[in-house]
C-alpha cells in the first residue's frame, strides 16, 4: 500500500562495506557512547535540584543551607556515613527489583510489597525457629524471605506473560495487598502480646539478629546488597541469559523469532528481582528492627524506583545512586529540625528528580556528540 | 477565501501530478479526470502510488509538481483543512470514530464549528432532519463500539456527507468488511453518486468491486498512470494486465540444481488472524529442498499471520508444522538443529533490537553457542570477531561495530540480518518482503543471496507483495487471499494477469 512510499522510504548508497572510522575515534567513540547514560541522568539530577531550590526559595528557605545540611548529615562525618550506608542496604535491593525486570522492558514498581512480605517471613520464621542454632535458622529465614519475595513479583511477571496484565499496575496493587496482609498478620495471628503500642511479631533472639560488618558500624545487608548488584550486573552483562533478556527487552518480537524462551526469561527476572526485595525485608527485620512490624513499609520500595531509573537500570550504577539517595534520607531529620521543613520535603525532592529523569528519557539519541556514527555528517 | 462551490457533486482533476521523496519518484506525471457524480476506481498494486496521489489531493503531501482542479477551478491545497473547505473528504481504511461515543456524538464533535456548549436537543433535531434526507441510516444512540463494521463504515460515509463534503476519497473502504457488508455499503455509495450528491474516488484492488460499482477506472503502476477507461469496456483480465504491466522480469540470478525432498510443510493449519475475526486456513503447503516457493498476495491477506505461525509467535488452533518430517514448534533448539532461518519483513522492527549494537545484533543467533556446545558466559571478544568478519563479507556499511543498529540505513540493516541468518548451514529459509524500501543495488544483491541459499540446497518460502520479485525468484508460485492459498502454479507457467485476478480474490 501507499504508506510504504512515504518519506520513510529507505535509500542506501553504500556499496563498499566494512567499518569506517578515523583512528582518533577509536578510543573517543566508546567513551562518547557510554557518556550519554551518565551525562543525561546527571543533568536531570541537576535540573531536579534547581527546581527543588526554587521550591525552597518560594518558601523563604535557603537552598544553600539545605544542601549544606544534606552534606553534613549524609556525608560529612563518619557517623553520618554510617547512617547513610545503613539506609543504603535496602535501597540497593529495592532498586534491583525495578532494574532487573526493566531490562526485559517491564516497569515493576511494587517492590515494596516483596520487601514487606520478605520481612514478615523472616520475622515469623525467626520466632518459629528460635530453638534452632543460628547456623540452621538464618539460612532458612534468608531462603524464606527470598522465595516469598520472588513468588510475589514472579506472579506479576506471570500475569504479564500469560494474561497480558499490565505489570506496573499489578505490582503496585499487589504491594497494597502485601502491606494489608502484613498488618493483618502482625496485628492478629503473629502478634506478640508484649508489643503494645506497635503491634509486632515477637522479638528475635540475639542469635538470630544480623550484626555489623566487622570494623564498620553498618550491618551485613550493605555488603550483601553490593554483592547482589555486582551479581546482577554480571548476569545481565556477561551471561547468555542476560543477553537473551536484553534482546527480549530490546524487541520481544525479534527474541521470539530467534526462538528465545521469552516467558521463562520474564518469570526468571521478575522472580529474581522479587527475591532481592525479599532480602531487603530480611535485613530490615534481622539487622534493624528485630521484629516484623509496620516499619517494614517505610517506602524503600518506592525510593528504589527512583534509584533504578537514575541508574538507567544498570546494577553497578545503582550502588552510587543508592548511596546518594540514602544520604538525602539520612539527612531529613536534621533538615526538619534546623530548617523547620516538614518530613515530606524529601519526598518532594524525590518527586521532582523523578519527573526530571522521566523527561530526560526523551532526550536519548538527540545529541550528536554521543553518537560517533553521526560525527562526520553535517 | 473558500470559493463558492456549486451544489451537489463536484468534479476533480489532477494535472501532471508528480511527487518525489528524495531521489525516489512515487508519483510521476499523473493526470486523472474524475467527472462530477461519477464513481471512479483507482487500481494498483501495493506501492503503486495510489495513497500518495490521494494524500497529495487531500493536502497531506505537497506535490513536487502538477496541479489540481476542483469544480473546474485551480485549487491550492496546503493542508487537509483547505481540502475540506473545498468539499473534499476522505474515508480511511480504518475507522476514525470514537468507539465510546454514540453515532450522534461522533457526528456533532466532528464538525469544526461544534460549539463549546452543545445544545443536544437542537443538534438532535438537526441530525434527525439530516438522516431523513439520507438514503441509508445508522442507529444514532448506540455507542459506536456496539456497531458492526459495516455500520461503522456507513457512519464514516454519513459523517463526510454531514460535514458537507461532496467529493469523497475512499481508501480501501471494504478491507475490514465482510463481502455482504461491502456490497451494501458500496451500493449506497453508488446510489448517492447516481443521485448527483457526491463524486467518489475509491482506492481498491478488488476487481469485483470495480466491475460492480465503478463507472470509470484509472490504474497506477510504479507511480505512473498506465491505464484508464470506462469499466464497462474492460474485463478483469484487461485490468489485471494494466495493474501488473508486462511484468518485465529482471534477469534472475543463475539457478542451479533441482528440488529435493520436502523440508517444510504445513498441514490443515488453522489460526486466528490479527483482528481475531477471520481465519487463517492453510490446508497444505510444502517446500522442498533446493526450491523457492513464492507466496504472492496483497498485504493483509494473511501473510503476516503465516510468518507468525512459522516463527512460533502465533499459536495454531489445529494442524501442524513439520520440518524435515518431524513436528516443529519453532523453539531455539529445534530451529538450530534443523537449520531453520527467518528473514522477517522490516528487519529493523522484526529481527533486531534497534538500540543494541551492530555486533550484538549480528550475535543474536550464535551468542549462546560455543563450538558445537552451548555457553553460559558471554564472549564479547568472539561476538565482535564474528561481527567484524560478517560485516566485511556481507559489505555492511557501518561507522562502528558498537553503533546502534538503528543508525544504519535500511539496506545495511538488511545486510546485517542476512549475514546473521545466512551464515552456516541453512536448510529452511522463511522470508517476508526482503527488499521492501531498498534501492536497486541492494535489491539485486539481496535477491542473489536468496538464490544462492536455494542453489546450496535450502528450501525457501518467500512471501512478497512484489509480484515481480516472486516471479523473478520462485520455482513455484502460490497465491494467498483471505487467509487461504487460492492458486498454485509453476513460475514458468505463471501469467501475471491470472495471478493478479487470484490476488484480487476473483478467479
Amino acid at each position: 500500500m501507499g504508506p510504504r512510499l512515504d518519506g520513510s522510504t529507505m535509500t542506501d548508497h553504500g556499496i563498499t562495506g566494512g567499518v569506517h572510522s578515523a583512528p582518533f575515534q577509536a578510543w573517543l567513540a566508546p567513551v562518547a557512547r557510554r557518556a550519554e547514560a551518565v551525562v543525561l541522568p546527571l543533568m536531570a539530577l541537576l535540573v531536579g535540584f534547581a527546581v527543588f531550590s526554587l521550591f525552597l526559595v518560594v518558601q523563604g528557605k535557603s537552598p544553600a543551607e539545605f544542601f549544606g545540611l544534606v552534606y553534613k548529615a549524609g556525608f560529612g562525618t563518619a557517623f553520618s556515613w554510617q547512617n547513610t550506608l545503613s539506609r543504603t542496604a535496602p535501597l540497593l535491593f529495592a532498586a534491583l527489583c525495578v532494574a532487573l525486570p526493566a531490562r526485559l522492558g517491564l516497569v515493576v514498581i511494587g517492590g515494596e510489597g516483596a520487601i514487606v512480605l520478605g520481612g514478615l517471613t523472616a520475622g515469623v520464621l525467626g520466632v518459629a525457629l528460635a530453638g534452632l542454632p543460628a547456623a540452621l535458622a538464618l539460612p532458612v529465614m534468608v531462603a524464606g524471605a527470598a522465595v516469598i519475595g520472588g513468588l510475589w513479583i514472579g506472579t506479576v511477571g506471570a500475569l504479564r506473560y500469560f494474561r497480558g496484565v499490565n505489570e506496573t499496575i499489578a505490582s503496585l496493587l499487589m504491594a497494597y495487598i502485601a502491606i494489608a496482609l502484613m498488618n493483618h498478620l502482625v496485628e492478629g495471628p503473629f502478634r506478640d502480646p508484649a508489643s503494645l503500642n506497635k503491634p509486632s511479631t515477637a522479638p528475635l533472639t540475639d542469635a538470630l539478629r544480623v550484626g555489623d560488618i566487622p570494623g564498620w558500624d553498618v550491618h551485613w545487608g550493605l555488603l550483601v546488597g553490593v554483592v547482589a548488584c555486582v551479581f546482577s550486573w554480571a548476569l545481565i552483562d556477561r551471561t547468555t541469559w542476560g543477553f537473551a533478556a536484553r534482546i527480549a527487552g530490546g524487541n520481544v518480537g525479534a527474541a521470539q523469532v530467534q526462538g528465545l524462551p521469552v516467558g521463562r526469561l520474564i518469570l526468571g527476572f521478575t522472580a529474581l528481582g522479587g527475591a532481592f526485595a525479599g532480602l531487603a525485608g530480611f535485613f530490615e527485620v534481622t539487622a534493624v528492627h528485630g521484629s516484623a512490624n509496620a516499619s517494614l513499609a517505610s517506602g524503600y520500595g518506592y525510593t528504589g524506583i527512583l534509584i533504578a531509573f537514575l541508574a538507567r537500570h544498570n546494577p553497578l550504577a545503582i550502588i552510587p545512586v543508592a548511596i546518594l539517595l540514602a544520604g538525602f534520607e539520612a539527612s531529613s531529620g536534621l533538615v526538619q529540625r534546623r530548617m523547620d521543613l516538614p518530613d515530606a520535603t524529601t519526598l518532594v525532592l524525590q518527586g521532582i528528580v523523578f519527573v526530571a529523569i522521566l523527561i530526560s528519557d526523551t532526550f536519548y539519541g538527540r545529541f550528536r556528540i554521543f553518537a560517533p556514527e553521526r560525527w562526520s555528517k553535517p | 477565501m473558500t470559493p463558492e462551490l456549486p451544489e451537489g457533486a463536484i468534479g476533480v482533476e489532477t494535472l501532471h501530478m508528480t511527487m518525489r521523496f528524495g531521489g525516489f519518484t512515487a508519483l510521476d506525471d499523473v493526470s486523472i479526470r474524475i467527472a462530477p457524480g461519477s464513481f471512479h476506481a483507482l487500481l494498483g498494486e501495493n506501492g503503486a502510488g495510489k495513497s500518495t496521489l490521494v494524500k497529495c489531493m487531500m493536502g497531506f503531501y505537497h506535490a513536487t509538481a502538477g496541479e489540481m482542479l476542483v469544480a473546474g477551478r485551480e485549487a491550492r491545497v496546503p493542508d487537509p483543512r483547505a481540502a475540506h473547505g473545498l468539499g473534499l473528504g476522505m474515508v480511511y481504511q480504518h475507522f476514525t470514530l470514537v468507539p465510546s461515543l454514540t453515532a450522534a456524538e461522533n457526528l456533532v464533535i466532528s464538525r469544526p464549528d461544534a460549539p463549546r456548549i452543545i445544545d443536544w436537543r437542537a443538534e438532535r433535531a438537526a441530525l434527525d432532519a439530516f438522516m431523513a434526507r439520507m438514503p441509508f441510516q445508522v442507529p444514532l444512540d448506540q455507542p459506536v463500539r456496539a456497531l458492526a463494521a459495516g455500520e461503522k463504515q456507513k457512519l464514516e460515509i454519513l459523517k463526510q456527507l454531514y460535514l458537507g463534503r461532496r467529493f469523497l476519497i475512499l481508501d480501501e473502504p471494504t478491507s475490514v468488511l465482510t463481502p455482504s457488508e461491502a456490497d451494501e455499503v458500496l451500493g449506497h455509495v453508488r446510489a448517492l453518486c447516481e443521485a448527483g450528491e457526491i463524486t467518489v474516488l475509491m482506492i481498491t484492488h478488488k476487481f469485483r468491486e470495480v466491475t460492480a460499482f465503478a463507472d470509470e477506472v484509472s490504474v497506477l503502476r510504479r507511480g505512473r498512470l498506465v491505464g484508464a477507461g470506462r469499466v464497462a469496456d474492460l474485463s478483469h483480465s484487461d485490468m489485471a494486465a494494466m495493474m501488473m504491466g508486462d511484468a518485465a522480469i529482471a534477469e534472475p540470478a543463475p539457478r542451479t540444481g533441482t528440488a529435493g525432498g520436502i523440508v517444510l510443510s504445513l498441514s490443515q493449519a488453522r489460526a486466528r488472524d490479527r483482528s481475531g475475526l477471520k481465519d487463517i486456513a492453510i490446508d497444505a503447503l510444502q517446500v522442498r529442498a533446493g526450491e523457492i516457493v513464492g507466496i504472492a498476495g496483497i498485504s493483509g491477506n494473511g501473510q503476516m499471520e503465516l510468518m507468525e505461525i512459522l516463527t512460533g509467535q502465533r499459536p495454531l488452533e489445529s494442524g501442524a508444522i513439520t520440518v524435515k518430517g518431524t513436528p516443529y514448534t519453532a523453539s531455539r533448539a529445534e530451529a538450530r538443529e534443523r537449520a531453520v532461518r527467518y528473514l522477517p519483513e522490516e528487519p529493523l522492527h522484526n529481527a533486531c533490537a534497534p538500540r543494541m549494537s551492530v555486533a550484538e545484533n549480528i550475535g543474536f543467533r550464535s551468542f549462546d553457542l560455543n563450538g558445537s556446545g552451548t555457553r553460559f558466559w558471554l564472549s564479547g571478544r568472539e561476538m565482535r570477531k564474528l561481527a567484524a568478519d560478517l560485516v566485511a563479507s556481507f559489505k555492511v556499511k557501518t561507522a562502528s561495530l558498537d553503533a546502534p543498529i538503528a543508525a544504519l540505513s535500511g539496506g545495511n540493516v538488511q545486510r546485517a540480518v542476512l549475514a546473521r541468518e545466512l551464515t552456516g548451514d541453512v536448510d529452511v529459509l522463511v522470508i517476508s518482503n526482503p527488499c521492501f524500501g531498498l534501492d536497486v543495488s541492494a535489491v539485486s544483491e539481496i535477491r542473489a543471496r536468496i538464490m544462492a541459499a536455494r542453489n546450496a540446497g535450502a528450501g525457501v518460502l518467500l512471501m512478497s507483495e512484489d509480484l515481480d520479485e516472486i516471479l523473478e525468484l520462485s520455482d513455484r508460485v502460490l497465491v494467498m487471499s483471505e487467509g487461504r492459498i487460492v492458486h498454485e502454479t509453476t513460475a514458468a507457467a505463471s501469467d501475471p494477469a491470472t495471478l493478479g485476478r487470484h490476488m484480487g480474490g476473483h478467479a
